[in-house]
């Protein structure tokens, strides 16, 4: 008879026990949403867009909305996965979208060479703001629209360049 | 006050229903239905529209894109953002390709889809070779209609 009573108190603890983990899986399922559809963090770093971004990294806050209803524009700061490695993602200013005729110069260092593209549909042209240590559209072609991931909002970190990216 | 917390309460079920899906379609699997005929055999072998397929998407091969061809992918279209393709991968990074006229080689990061019905499929053929980042899950199985459940090998 013992035995059955330690079964029952197991049954209560067990209870418990499953009703903290659906409430750890629901606030995980979350941050998930959250992170994945409203707005997440992301840490910078690299030399392509300076001097908007800093060399030794940033923390910069990022919406994922605006390109789920095509509100992305000319000029924007987006976080793009990398078209030539899709485990990594690359940040980088909307320099043209789809139909815009863009020149540019093939290897700014040497200066002359200058190049002319339109930008196909479903696509938009990238470019880092630092044009001489930057791989980006010059380099692997206009990206499809469907790469981007989110839009940069403001900087977070470090505290003395907080505020709205420009 | 009786109905004001049951909706309350319906609308909480509802909300916390709907973000776990989400993030288990998103991290786990998903099941899509099958359009059109561009993968004959494979899907809807049939001609009956009102029996498409749908098939389970996996999710795990997104955490590092490991991918191998032969794979039948979900992706998004490379001009129009909001259309998903089905088709399956016949060509990863640094093989090549022969098509009409001449061999290409599929850049770093791409791959090359075609659909198994080659006379009825839009794909690499016509828009190139796609990012591996456009891929939005691998085909496992046919998951409905219930005698044609069978897992997508390869």
């Amino acid at each position: 008879m013992r035995w059955l009573r330690y079964l029952n108190q197991w049954r209560g603890t067990a209870k418990e026990a499953l009703e903290q983990v659906s409430i750890v899986a629901k606030f995980l399922c979350l941050i998930h949403v959250t992170d994945r559809y409203i707005i997440s963090s992301t840490h910078v770093q690299g030399p392509s867009m300076l001097p908007t971004l800093n060399l030794t990294g940033d923390v910069i806050l990022a919406e994922h909305l605006s390109h789920r209803f095509g509100k992305i524009g000319l000029g924007d700061i987006v976080l793009v996965r990398s078209p030539t490695d899709p485990t990594r993602m690359v940040t980088k200013r909307i320099l043209g979208l789809e139909g815009h005729r863009l020149s540019f110069s093939a290897d700014p260092l040497v200066g002359d060479g200058s190049v002319s593209v339109v930008v196909p549909k479903g696509h938009v042209w990238i470019q880092g703001d630092n044009l001489y240590a930057s791989t980006d559209s010059r380099n692997f072609g206009p990206v499809p629209y469907s790469l981007i991931e989110g839009k940069a909002l403001l900087r977070v970190w470090p505290p003395r360049f907080f505020g709205s990216l420009r | 006050m009786g109905i004001q917390t049951l909706i309350w309460q319906v609308t909480k079920k509802a909300f916390t229903g709907g973000i776990i899906g989400l993030t288990i379609s998103d991290r786990f699997c998903s099941v899509v239905p099958v359009r059109g005929d561009s993968m004959f055999p494979t899907f809807n072998p049939q001609r009956d529209s009102y029996l498409d397929d749908y098939v389970l998407v996996d999710k795990f091969c997104l955490k590092d894109y490991k991918f191998a061809r032969g794979d039948v992918v979900v992706f998004s279209s490379p001009t129009h953002y909001r259309e998903r393709y089905i088709k399956r991968i016949v060509g990863m990074p640094g093989e090549w390709i022969s098509s009409t006229e001449d061999v290409i080689r599929v850049p770093e990061g791409h791959c090359w889809v075609e659909g198994d019905n080659k006379a009825s499929s839009l794909d690499s053929r016509t828009f190139g070779p796609i990012p591996l980042g456009l891929i939005g899950g691998r085909v496992t199985r046919v998951v409905w209609p219930p005698q044609r459940l069978s897992k997508i090998g390869g």
